[in-house]
């Protein structure tokens, strides 16, 4: 792999590395472990670590697929790796 | 008009559509068979991977789940969509550009090696049979319930439909299919749920309904809920947690990777033009997916409250629910109660002889809950209602208009079917074109291949149904097997295939077998030896969930670290893949030069 090839191969990563990171967080941090003291935050009438577990962390995986999608979009442009 | 003829009315012409989309979309090349001929847009692929992906269970069993669950089933909920992240950054735009038709086919040419693409295969079989059971069970259920056929002949009615779109119009018959199954489906099950949520919280959309407050009153729903669970005796529905912690983990992380390595779901993939479809795809099939997700844990909590209003007066009215005249009388039940005692689903035994039903819990530790029941003379929780009631007599307990309990059937009907159909696919590809034309024939024509795919789909489709006639003992525990299999073995394969150039044959087949046979070792001690009752060797390894209380259920995440651990250190000690493997796994990470997927090189 030359120089440009490597370097998107990093860029790649580290981009799955905070996009997992925020995966990662959301489900078992906020959804899992943190869920018991997050409840005695409301948001309405959702206990917030229920809030997560049920709602929260689906929506904020949804985004992060897009946001992913989008920002490898622009990685693939700026190393000139994308589809014509 | 009658429930029964609206149902026949509705059913029958959803199925009328499924078939016209087949005779318009028959495949005519392998392309069209494998992959739809790749051209798929990507929202149509969300759609149909949503479809393909939301089986029976999550269509009639999931809200139920979570019903009984309360806040631990949330592992359903972020083990079924989290997934789906994975798949978009880890595997699906990798795997589109590779630009093969099958899962095996990947794993043949990335190893370099027939024993490992073998292993995938029967990795692939074993999962995919397993998993189509319960879908066939699944239409003869639904079937049955609805259109008050027997069980035999709602399957045999879903092997016949199927057969018409999977076999001459193949994935492209199939996609197009899902789609429509996926309104339908869809439709289904959001339209009692508003309803029921607009009934319950003056708010129509569920999702916002269930951190509403209750019609009339200044108390959430989700308050009202845990109070009266609670002093009924069951655990506070908002922070219940069947297991520990830690199982909860395990067993969210088991299910993300499983669903990533689903094979049925990641072919779905291969459908779409190019690389960056192949991302946003899966960005549309989780918003397709999250809806259903999204408003389950609203369906599950509303039919809970729902549940115990309708059997104690003085849950919704207020006063005392453990006054003789709050239970309902069992004369004076509605008659979605005894339209379900006949299925056997749902059933009352008069305890303590007052001819009323009390529905508690009655192995409660709580000394308050306790306390009120004995004062109260109740003799054992009289009323057991299975999990599936949850979603199918939704609508009934709620009384809403004979159209939507006709199209919850409808609903149910699809997702059976939709599932199925994208299984049989992963199976007749598998055969036809791994087994086949890649092993056995390799001399086989494009035509004489796509007759295969279509026999090769057609005697699948009756395996699948005699299995579903005679299901065998252990599709109780076919989950677990299913998703154990796909993530202890397809998951870390596929991954270290992409992310570890240095990844070679050796490793990657003896991870498969250890991370699968840890497994199924934990799986067989806990429900028998393939299923076999009586074979369970609990006493060998420690008893019921002896590794730190990890349910076979959960077991398959231990199985990929084992996977991935062995994979690692046996490539460590064995020579580096060829270079040209190098070059692939390169060439794989760059999206440019992906082209349409084609199975002849």
């Amino acid at each position: 792999m030359d120089k440009s090839g490597q370097a998107y191969w990093f860029a790649v990563l580290k981009l799955l590395a905070i996009i997992l990171g925020i995966w990662f967080f959301v489900a078992y941090g906020l959804g899992i472990i943190f869920a018991s003291s997050l409840n005695n935050i409301h948001l309405g009438g959702y206990p917030l670590g229920f809030w997560f577990a049920h709602q929260g962390s689906m929506y904020i995986f949804i985004a992060l697929i897009f946001i992913y999608a989008k920002l490898m979009g622009q990685l693939d442009k700026k190393f000139d790796v994308h589809e014509q | 008009m009658d429930l029964q003829i609206l149902t026949y009315l509705i059913v029958g012409a959803t199925f009328a559509l499924y078939i016209g989309i087949a005779v318009w979309a028959r495949a005519g090349s392998t392309s069209d068979f494998y992959v739809a001929g790749g051209g798929v847009h990507p929202v149509t692929n969300g759609m149909a991977t949503a479809a393909d992906w939301m089986s029976a269970a999550s269509f009639i069993s999931m809200a139920g789940l979570i019903s009984n669950m309360g806040y631990g089933g949330g592992l359903f909920l972020m083990g079924w969509t989290g997934g789906y992240v994975l798949m978009a950054c880890l595997l699906a735009p990798y795997l589109r550009k590779f630009g093969k038709f099958t899962v095996p086919a990947f794993v043949a040419d990335r190893y370099y090696s027939k024993t490992a693409a073998a292993t995938a295969v029967i990795c692939l079989l074993v999962m995919s049979i397993t998993y189509i059971i319960g879908q066939m069970t699944g239409v003869g259920v639904t079937f049955s319930r609805f259109l008050g056929v027997s069980n035999e002949m709602g399957i045999y009615l879903g092997m016949g439909i199927v057969f018409c779109y999977a076999v001459f119009g193949g994935m492209k018959g199939i996609t197009y299919t899902q789609v429509a199954q996926y309104i339908v489906l869809i439709s289904a099950y959001t339209i009692p749920a508003i309803f029921i949520s607009f009934q319950l919280t003056g708010i129509p959309l569920p999702q916002l309904g269930l951190g509403g407050t209750m019609v009339g009153t200044d108390v959430s729903l989700l308050a009202k809920l845990d109070q009266v669970v609670t002093d009924l005796g069951f655990s506070q529905y908002t922070t219940a947690l069947p297991g520990s912690k830690l199982n909860m983990f395990v067993y969210t992380i088991s299910l993300m990777i499983g669903t990533a390595g689903l094979p049925h779901v990641i072919i779905r993939f291969f459908t779409v033009p190019t690389v960056a479809a192949a991302r946003s795809s899966a960005g549309w099939a989780l918003v397709f997916i999250a809806i259903l997700y999204t408003t389950a844990p609203a369906v599950a909590a509303m039919a809970r409250l729902n549940l115990h209003a309708t059997v104690n007066t003085a849950v919704m009215k207020g006063g005392d629910m453990f006054a003789p005249e709050s239970s309902l009388n069992y004369e004076d039940r509605p008659a979605w109660m005894k339209r379900w005692e006949v299925t056997g689903l749902l059933k009352w035994e008069d305890k303590n002889g007052d001819g009323r039903i009390q529905y508690y819990n009655d192995k409660t530790t709580n000394p308050t809950a306790q306390a009120n029941i004995a004062a109260a003379g109740w003799a054992g929780n009289e009323l057991t209602v299975n999990a599936d009631i949850i979603v199918l007599a939704n609508p009934e307990i709620a009384l809403l208009p004979n159209w939507v309990i006709a199209l919850v059937a409808a609903g149910g009907v699809a997702a059976a079917l939709s599932t199925a159909a994208g299984l049989l696919l992963a199976i007749s590809s598998a055969i036809s074109h791994d087994l086949l034309k890649k092993i056995w024939m390799p001399d086989l024509s494009e035509k004489g291949e796509l007759m295969a795919g279509k026999i090769a789909m057609a005697g699948s489709i009756v395996v699948a149904g005699w299995l579903g006639l005679n299901p065998p003992g252990f599709a109780a525990g076919t989950v677990a097997l299913a998703f154990g299999i796909a993530a202890s073995s397809i998951f870390p394969v596929l991954m270290m295939g992409i992310f570890n150039k240095r990844m070679n044959k050796e490793g990657a087949i003896t991870g498969m077998l250890c991370g699968l046979g840890v497994t199924l070792f934990y799986v067989f001690a806990h429900k028998g030896i393939f299923f076999i009752k009586g074979t369970e060797y609990l006493g060998l390894i420690g008893g019921a969930n002896s590794f730190f209380g990890i349910t076979p259920e959960a077991f398959g995440t231990i199985g990929a670290l084992v996977n991935f651990g062995t994979a690692y250190v046996v490539s460590k000690f064995t020579p580096a893949p060829p270079e040209h493997i190098q070059k692939l796994v390169e060439d794989v990470r760059t999206p440019r030069g992906s082209k349409m997927i084609s199975g002849a090189h």
